[in-house]
Parts: structure tokens; C-alpha cells; sequence
């Protein structure tokens, strides 16, 4: 088990090294940083002393571990676009929103996904199942980016029931929720169903039939409890995707985050935020990844051993 | 109450038709296929004799005209045009050969890295196969998106980019399949043979080997157009994938939502190109795994 961990956290460690040297190394082809920081009319000189200044003229692995330093203490420079922001405190001012949008989306995703599983296994091979696997199937071939715009047409324009974009009350929650959580609805769905499969099947549910306990409780009690641990350990891959995930969704519903951020400082080559929300993104992908894997095996012991 | 009697008594809410027809569908492949290649193969080929309007030019004069069954459209412009007055029906088409390029390449270049790394790891052994199959997991697990968004931020969108955004993403899958697999098959004793009649390394990997894992590529290069399509689509979508000139779906998506109030058919046509398109190549790469390697059921 301690060897497990230490090679996964070993390869973790690995995953956002290279993520590092990718973006470092993109920073370094995208072109000089002095050509942005300097007028067109600078003379040879300021060059060099700026590049003295910044550390430019040191050799590049030099350069790629101050780089890493700064990171590590949140230091990403500042942002070109907005003057006199750091790039670090802009993900910081955008993160809440972000937040309260994927947790609204896994909300929503579980309220739909586990009463689906259930009752797909309950009544495997009948049109609820079926229904199940379509909607599992809609979930791998929907677009996300399509599916908010389709729901933004609906209910924003034709119905107006739904403001179509921003951030405010409940009512601007609804629609981005759904567009990110309905990916994860088809996972978590798969998910639950056989683990229920397999639950239904075992003594202590047969036991609990023949004690006369009702149907109803038998599910939604005794099987779901137990069925219930194997989605739980992928709580994290579904976080870290709906982290993720929230680019394209905060892209077509405006949604003030982190992931909007970014695609706005893409768009006006804005370096330094792209990478410190990569960079952060990043870590906390892999980080996920790396918990879900530490849970499974200490759940499972089959995958210890290997 | 036993929860599945043996006379499968349905409920309530089982309609027996649907369970049929799905089962149909799943069974005979025929109609995914028939969209597939309706929707996808032969308008990317034939572009330019298919499309009825230029997809790059456009007449100011037919700007914004709905699809036609609505008021002010008309049967020249079937599925409308868009904000520059380009037909919507052709750029879809073009975008179909945009989709189905791009697609093919990195697909195509993932999978001959993927499988060389993979038939090297699996037969080598050793310190090359831990190194590469580290690689491989580093690889499975950057975040797809962000590294497109940073590429794209350093360089620009263009094809290439893309395509190597792709590439990286995609090798990895090959490699481990074809890894595994080598790994069961160098054991067998033809390959002893064909070491002691003095046959290379090379040409045991590629002549006897390869030949070996070409079905599980097959059934996984399918299984993937889908994603890729998916994937391609939603970065051009943010404006980390192709160019914006270029006829791509995600591009037209995108530029139709902020006509989402004016003109819905500028984003819908092409959500719905890729939705059947991704969805009809899942149903046939499920269709083409059970029959042609029913063990990567977990792929």
C-alpha cells in the first residue's frame, strides 16, 4: 500500500512538472515578453538592462526554476490586459463563482443521476433501462457548448422563463448548472446502476426480502446505502472535471469565473493569467486524479496488490 | 417480491416497442450508418459539388435568412444563412470535411506513435517499458482543455496546433492498448520460432506482432472519432482550436450564440451536425468492439 502511494504521488508530482515545463517552455516560443513591456522606440540598452531586471539573460533552466519558485508562492506577474492586477489575485477574485457553479452542477447532477441508476437497475432490461442507457449515450455525443445554447433558446428566449447569461440569483444558476452537470449525470448514472446490479444480488438483500422488510426500503435503503460507495470514489475525477468542464459552460452563459477568465486572456494573449489558471487548474486536476486513486485502492484491496 | 420473476414480467412504464427498437438499432448498425455516411464521408469528400452556395463568400443582401419553412425564408437557402450572408447548408457540409481531416490526422499520427511505443514497451520490456509507460500516464493525466488553452495562447490558433493538441492527447490510449497486448502475444510460440529462424526485432514487431493488434486498433481509432470530433469542436468553440475564417462546427456554434435571440439556425444546424455525427460514430464503434474484440468491452 506505501508503495502504491508513494508511486502515485511520485507520478502526480511528475504530471504537474511537465504541465510546468509546457507552459514555461509555450511562454518562452510565444516570443519575447520585452517586445509586449517595451515601446517600439526602445533603444538596444533598455533592452538589455530589463532583461538584466527580469532575469532574462540568465541561462533558461535558471530561469525555468525561478519560474517555478514564484509559483510556488502564487506568484504568476502581472496581468497585461487589466493594469495593476496580479495574475494570481484575478483567478482569486473569479474562483467563488466558479465554485458555486460546479457545486450547483454536481447537485443537480446527483438529484437526476441517482434515482435513474437505481431504478435502471431495479428494472434492468425494461424501457428504463433503456431510457438509461439513451440518456447515457446523449451524454458522450451531446456537445456541452450546444446543449447551454439549445437551453438558453429555450427557456431565454422562446419561454423567457431564465435570464440567458451573468451571474445573480438562483434563477442565473439554473441553466449553466444543468449544461456542466449533464455530463456527469450519464457518469454517475453508469456508475450507481452497476454498483446496484451487483448490491441487488448479494445475501444480506435476499435476507431482507425474506424478513418481510418493504420493497421500497429494501432499494432505497439497504441496497443504495452499500451501492452508494463506489460513485463516491469518483467524487474527485468528477470535481476535477467539472472544474474543467466550466470553460466551455461560463463561455456560452457569461458566467464570471475562473474559466471565462481564461478564455478572455487566450483571446487577448494575456500570458500570465493563462498561466496561473492553468497552472492552478492543473494541480487541482491531478490532485483529484491522485485522491480518487489513494481511495480506491485503500477501498479495493485488489488494486494494492498489483 | 422477487424482483425479476422468470416470466420478466414488465413494468408499468416498459413499453415494449421502445426496448425492441433500441435493441434493433443496437443490433443492425445500418441506420447510424447510412447518417454517418450521408452526413459525414460523402459531403466531406465531395464539398465542392455537393454545397449548393460557396461556404466562404457570401451576399450581404441574404444576410441573416431563416431556414426556409419560416417567414422570409427561402428554398434557395435551405437551412438559412448566417450573419455574412453565407449559406448555412454549405459551410455545414464544409465543415464535415474541416471535422473529418482533422479528426483522421491525429488520429492517424496518435495511433502510429501510440503503436510504435506500445509494440516497443510490450516487447522490450525492461527500463524502456517502465520509462514509456510512465509517459503514458503523465499524458492521460494533463487536462485536455487547459493544454489546448495554452498552446493556443503561445502560438496562435491554427490546424497545427490543433492537431498536436490532439496528437499529445490521443497516443497515450494506443500505447497502452498495444502494450498490453504485445505483452500476451511475444510469449506465444510462433514468436520463439520466428527468433530462432533469425528474424530481427523489427521485423518480429512489425510482421508478426502488428498484425495481431490491428483489430483492437481498429475498434479504438473508431471508438475515438466521436471524442475527437467532440473535442475538436468545443475548443474551437472557445477560440483554442481552428481559426475562425475556417468553416469548422464549433466555430459556427459559436458564432451563432450571440445571435441566439435574432437567428436560433445559425448555432443549431451545426450542434445538430455534431450531435448526430458523434452520436452515430459511438453507436458503430460499440457495433464494431462487440464484433470484432469483445474483450475491450471497458474501453
Amino acid at each position: 500500500m506505501q508503495r502504491f502511494m508513494a508511486v502515485r504521488v511520485l507520478q502526480s508530482l511528475m504530471a504537474i512538472l511537465v504541465m510546468s515545463m509546457i507552459v514555461f517552455g509555450l511562454a518562452r516560443i510565444s516570443g519575447n515578453p520585452l517586445d509586449v513591456m517595451l515601446p517600439i522606440e526602445a533603444l538596444p540598452e533598455d533592452y538589455e538592462r530589463l532583461e538584466k531586471h527580469w532575469g532574462l539573460d540568465k541561462p533558461l533552466h535558471e530561469q525555468y526554476f525561478i519560474f517555478v519558485k514564484k509559483a510556488l508562492q502564487g506568484d504568476f506577474g502581472q496581468s497585461l490586459k487589466y493594469q495593476g492586477k496580479s495574475a494570481m489575485g484575478l483567478v482569486a477574485e473569479r474562483l467563488p463563482a466558479t465554485l458555486e457553479l460546479a457545486g450547483f452542477a454536481l447537485l443537480i447532477s446527483a438529484i437526476l443521476a441517482l434515482p435513474i441508476g437505481v431504478l435502471a437497475a431495479v428494472a434492468k432490461g425494461s424501457s428504463m433501462d433503456t431510457a438509461a442507457k439513451i440518456i447515457a449515450l446523449l451524454g458522450q455525443s451531446l456537445p456541452a457548448f450546444w446543449l447551454g445554447i439549445v437551453l438558453m433558446w429555450i427557456f431565454a428566449v422562446l419561454l423567457d422563463w431564465l435570464p440567458s447569461s451573468g451571474r445573480g440569483g438562483l434563477q442565473h444558476l439554473i441553466l449553466p448548472a444543468i449544461t456542466l452537470g449533464w455530463f456527469q449525470v450519464a457518469a454517475i448514472m453508469r456508475l450507481v446502476r452497476s454498483s446496484m446490479l451487483e448490491v441487488l444480488d448479494s445475501e444480506f438483500v435476499k435476507l431482507a426480502r425474506v424478513k418481510g422488510i418493504p420493497e421500497w426500503k429494501v432499494v432505497w435503503k439497504h441496497c443504495l446505502r452499500n451501492a452508494g460507495i463506489a460513485p463516491l470514489t469518483f467524487f474527485a475525477i468528477i470535481a476535477g472535471s467539472l472544474l474543467t468542464g466550466s470553460v466551455v459552460t461560463e463561455t456560452v452563459f457569461t458566467w464570471p469565473g475562473v474559466g471565462l477568465l481564461v478564455v478572455d486572456a487566450v483571446r487577448s494573449r494575456d500570458f500570465q493569467v493563462v498561466q496561473a489558471v492553468v497552472i492552478m487548474f492543473a494541480g487541482i486536476f491531478i490532485l483529484c486524479n491522485l485522491l480518487v486513486d489513494i481511495l480506491y485502492a485503500y477501498l479495493d484491496p485488489r488494486i494494492r496488490v498489483q | 417480491m422477487p424482483l425479476q420473476s422468470s416470466t420478466r414480467t414488465l413494468p408499468w412504464y416498459a413499453v415494449p416497442w421502445i426496448v425492441d427498437g433500441w435493441q434493433k438499432v443496437k443490433r443492425y448498425p445500418l441506420i447510424p450508418l447510412a447518417i454517418l455516411l450521408f452526413m459525414l464521408v460523402i459531403p466531406a469528400i465531395f464539398a465542392p459539388l455537393v454545397a449548393p452556395h460557396d461556404a466562404f463568400q457570401g451576399s450581404l443582401s441574404h444576410r441573416l435568412m431563416p431556414p426556409f419553412w419560416q417567414e422570409g425564408g427561402s428554398t434557395e437557402h435551405i437551412l438559412g444563412t448566417d450573419k455574412l450572408g453565407r449559406d448555412m447548408l454549405s459551410r455545414i457540409i464544409y465543415g464535415a470535411r474541416v471535422s473529418l481531416t482533422v479528426s483522421l490526422i491525429a488520429i492517424f499520427v496518435g495511433g502510429i506513435i501510440g503503436t510504435a511505443l506500445g509494440l516497443i514497451s510490450g516487447y522490450f520490456g525492461g527500463w524502456t517499458d517502465a520509462v514509456i509507460m510512465r509517459l503514458v500516464d503523465i499524458s492521460l493525466s494533463l487536462p485536455t482543455i487547459l493544454l489546448a488553452l495554452v498552446l493556443v495562447a503561445a502560438v496562435g490558433p491554427s490546424f497545427g496546433t490543433v492537431i498536436t493538441v490532439l496528437i499529445v492527447l490521443l497516443w497515450a490510449r494506443y500505447a497502452r492498448l498495444v502494450r498490453g497486448e504485445t505483452l500476451a502475444i511475444k510469449e506465444l510460440d510462433f514468436i520463439a520460432r520466428a527468433r530462432v529462424a533469425g528474424a530481427s526485432h523489427t521485423r518480429i514487431m512489425g510482421k508478426y506482432i502488428f498484425p495481431n493488434v490491428v483489430n483492437s486498433l481498429i475498434v479504438l481509432a473508431t471508438l475515438q472519432v466521436g471524442y475527437v470530433i467532440l473535442l475538436e469542436s468545443a475548443l474551437s468553440f472557445l477560440g483554442a482550436g481552428l481559426p475562425r475564417a475556417e468553416p469548422a462546427w464549433g466555430v459556427m456554434v459559436s458564432d451563432g450564440r450571440e445571435l441566439i435571440v435574432t437567428a436560433w439556425w445559425v448555432s443549431m444546424f451545426p450542434g445538430l451536425a455534431i450531435m448526430l455525427t458523434v452520436l452515430s460514430l459511438n453507436l458503430m464503434g460499440d457495433w464494431l468492439r462487440d464484433h470484432l474484440d469483445p474483450k475491450l468491452r471497458n474501453l
